[in-house]
């Protein structure tokens, strides 16, 4: 009787300590979420915050009102659907049949074809769209060769506009849609498609039936992810776009740096972070979170 | 045509049937390369001129760089910044993700989201938000300041790096250690910490690129004798396009590859053996 008193208090000791060991588990975690909350949450809520307010302080939604009555807005925000939705456009087209290729090789040439995917990805993206500048400019490498191929005979305007803008953004892009969308192509069994053709099916209906369904998933992914970054997105469109450009991003930082109307700013700001979270919700039912981290 | 007769999958596809997939896949692959590889010709033109290929080469530019005591006063604020950056971030980070490993609740989930969100919430925003709180505590254009906004968009890859090799790391071994005697801190440090190092060294040196690279919160938070070489570098290629920018880039186009190549190394050594 006496033992089993002594082992039950035993049991709820060990209990409470494992519970205080927990506690100082989380509390590890504490340095991290004061940086957190001082550089993010804090400044985010303020900003939603000033967003509803007006010049004299007082509670409004002129701020959101303009947003939708302002032809300078609307336009802006058509340039930064059109841009996303054709970088994401081209992307698929392009991504998905080098993915696909690379999924077939066998591994280490695939490793290899991966390594030249990594490497723009890991480029100063100060660097690439330099470089962008550098073969698109009026005199640049494609203007050149496309003269003297004689494919054009007058040098194509293909910086500071929108073509200029949409393919550096389509370099920049195409990893985060290649990244997903290989994993997932690795990952399907090439059983699938050999008992398809086993059982009389084309190559063409083997790819159309089981092999692109299976690849939906990773696709999808990658060019939300895709999608979302190009609606925030600032270096590219403001290099190459030469001012012709004006992308919701842009517009904040000039709405602050040179307006100092933090109200405008944050009312877009508050409008991209919306659209931000409601396309990574989306996202995250494909792919979990931590493939997403995106820069620029 | 032997050769095109090739069988080049596992479903019988000959080579002759994909040749155009080969083709279009190769023009990708050489879209995707070719921008990083430009930039260093590039740096070796004698031309005032954006002009490729060069017609003469010399080191003039990169003579210039280093010449410079503009640029050589953002690049140093740039190292300066990515170093101090490695040692804010990569301890707690790994703290971070030691804690949350070890603490399975059901807020870690929801935890994880507000820890990554720096990376996934839109960089601009998180510029902006940061330029207000400077702009408050008086900490714009300051060293401090820029380490603090780096650590936060460091930290979530440090978290990612570090939460995945202790996920592949058997965590019973520090109970051994303990029921043996040791503290939880000298478990840590003689048994967990000597098995993942190599994903925390590797993760500090994604911290220091992270750091080098960042252009956007550098553009607001940054300037005067503090201005980083990214925000130097941005506000030239806007403006007015600078050859020094080419042999810049090749520079930093050396720096990031080395470090990428040694995170890799560090990260692909099984952190186990």
């Amino acid at each position: 009787m006496t033992a089993l008193v002594g082992n039950q208090i035993n049991v709820k000791s060990l209990r409470q300590q494992e519970r205080k060991e927990k506690l100082v588990m989380m509390g590890l975690t504490i340095p991290y979420l004061l940086v957190v909350i001082l550089l993010i949450v804090i400044p985010i809520g303020w900003l939603f915050g000033t967003s509803f307010v007006g010049p004299d302080g007082s509670f409004t939604f002129k701020h959101y009102i303009r947003l939708v009555e302002s032809k300078a807005y609307y336009r802006i925000f058509v340039t930064t659907f059109e841009i996303s939705v054709f970088t994401t456009l081209i992307c698929i087209l392009i991504g998905y049949p080098l993915t696909y290729f690379i999924s077939q090789l066998p591994r280490r040439a695939a490793n290899l074809c991966m390594i030249a995917v990594l490497i723009p990805f890991w480029t100063s993206l100060l660097v690439r769209t330099y470089a962008w500048l550098v073969l698109l400019q009026r005199k640049g490498l494609l203007n050149n060769f496309g003269i003297e191929s004689g494919l054009f005979s007058e040098p194509l305007p293909l910086m500071h506009n929108q073509t200029g803008t949409l393919i550096g953004m389509v370099h920049i892009m195409l990893p985060f849609l290649i990244l997903p969308l290989y994993a997932n192509m690795r990952a399907i069994d090439a059983d699938y498609l050999k008992a398809a053709s086993s059982m009389g099916a084309n190559q063409l209906r083997a790819f159309w039936t089981i092999f692109f369904p299976l690849s939906v998933p990773g696709l999808l992914a990658g060019s939300l992810i895709v999608f979302v970054i190009c609606l925030g997105f600032y270096v590219t469109p403001a290099v190459l776009g030469g001012g012709k450009v004006i992308m919701v991003s842009m517009k904040i930082q000039s709405n602050i740096e040179l307006f100092f109307s933090w109200g405008a700013a944050s009312a877009l700001g508050v409008v991209l972070l919306a659209l931000t979270i409601i396309i990574l919700y989306i996202a995250s039912k494909f792919v979990s979170l931590d493939q997403m981290s995106s820069r620029g | 045509m032997g050769f095109f007769n090739r069988i080049v999958s596992e479903t019988q596809i000959r080579l002759g049937q994909r040749l155009w997939l080969y083709i279009v896949a190769i023009l990708i692959l050489i879209f995707l390369v070719a921008p990083s590889f430009i930039v260093v010709p590039m740096s070796f033109s004698g031309s005032q001129y954006l002009e490729f290929p060069p017609t003469n080469w010399s080191t003039r530019w990169y003579l210039h760089y280093f010449n410079s005591s503009e640029w050589m006063a953002a690049t140093w604020t740039s190292v300066k910044v990515a170093v101090m950056t490695i040692f804010v971030a990569t301890p707690i980070g790994t703290m971070a993700a030691y804690g949350m490993l070890n603490s399975s609740t059901k807020i870690t989930r929801l935890l994880f989201v507000v820890m990554i969100s720096p990376i996934m919430i839109p960089l601009i925003l998180v510029a902006i938000g940061v330029f207000y709180f400077y702009v408050k505590v008086k900490m714009v254009n300051s060293i401090l300041g820029l380490v603090l906004a780096h650590s936060l968009i460091a930290m979530p890859l440090v978290l990612i790096i570090v939460m995945s090799a202790l996920n592949n790391y058997d965590m019973n071994q520090e109970k051994v250690a303990r029921s043996l005697g040791a503290t939880r801190l000298q478990a840590f440090f003689q048994i967990t910490l000597p098995q993942i190092r190599f994903s925390i060294i590797s993760s500090a040196l994604i911290a220091f690129l992270t750091s080098f690279d960042e252009v956007i919160i550098a553009l607001f938070i940054s300037g005067g004798p503090n201005s980083t070489i990214t925000r130097s570098m941005f506000l030239s290629l806007r403006d007015q396009i600078d050859p020094t920018i080419a042999s810049i880039s090749t520079i930093l186009i050396v720096i990031s590859s080395g470090l990428l190549i040694a995170a890799q190394t560090f990260g692909k050594r099984k952190d186990s053996d």
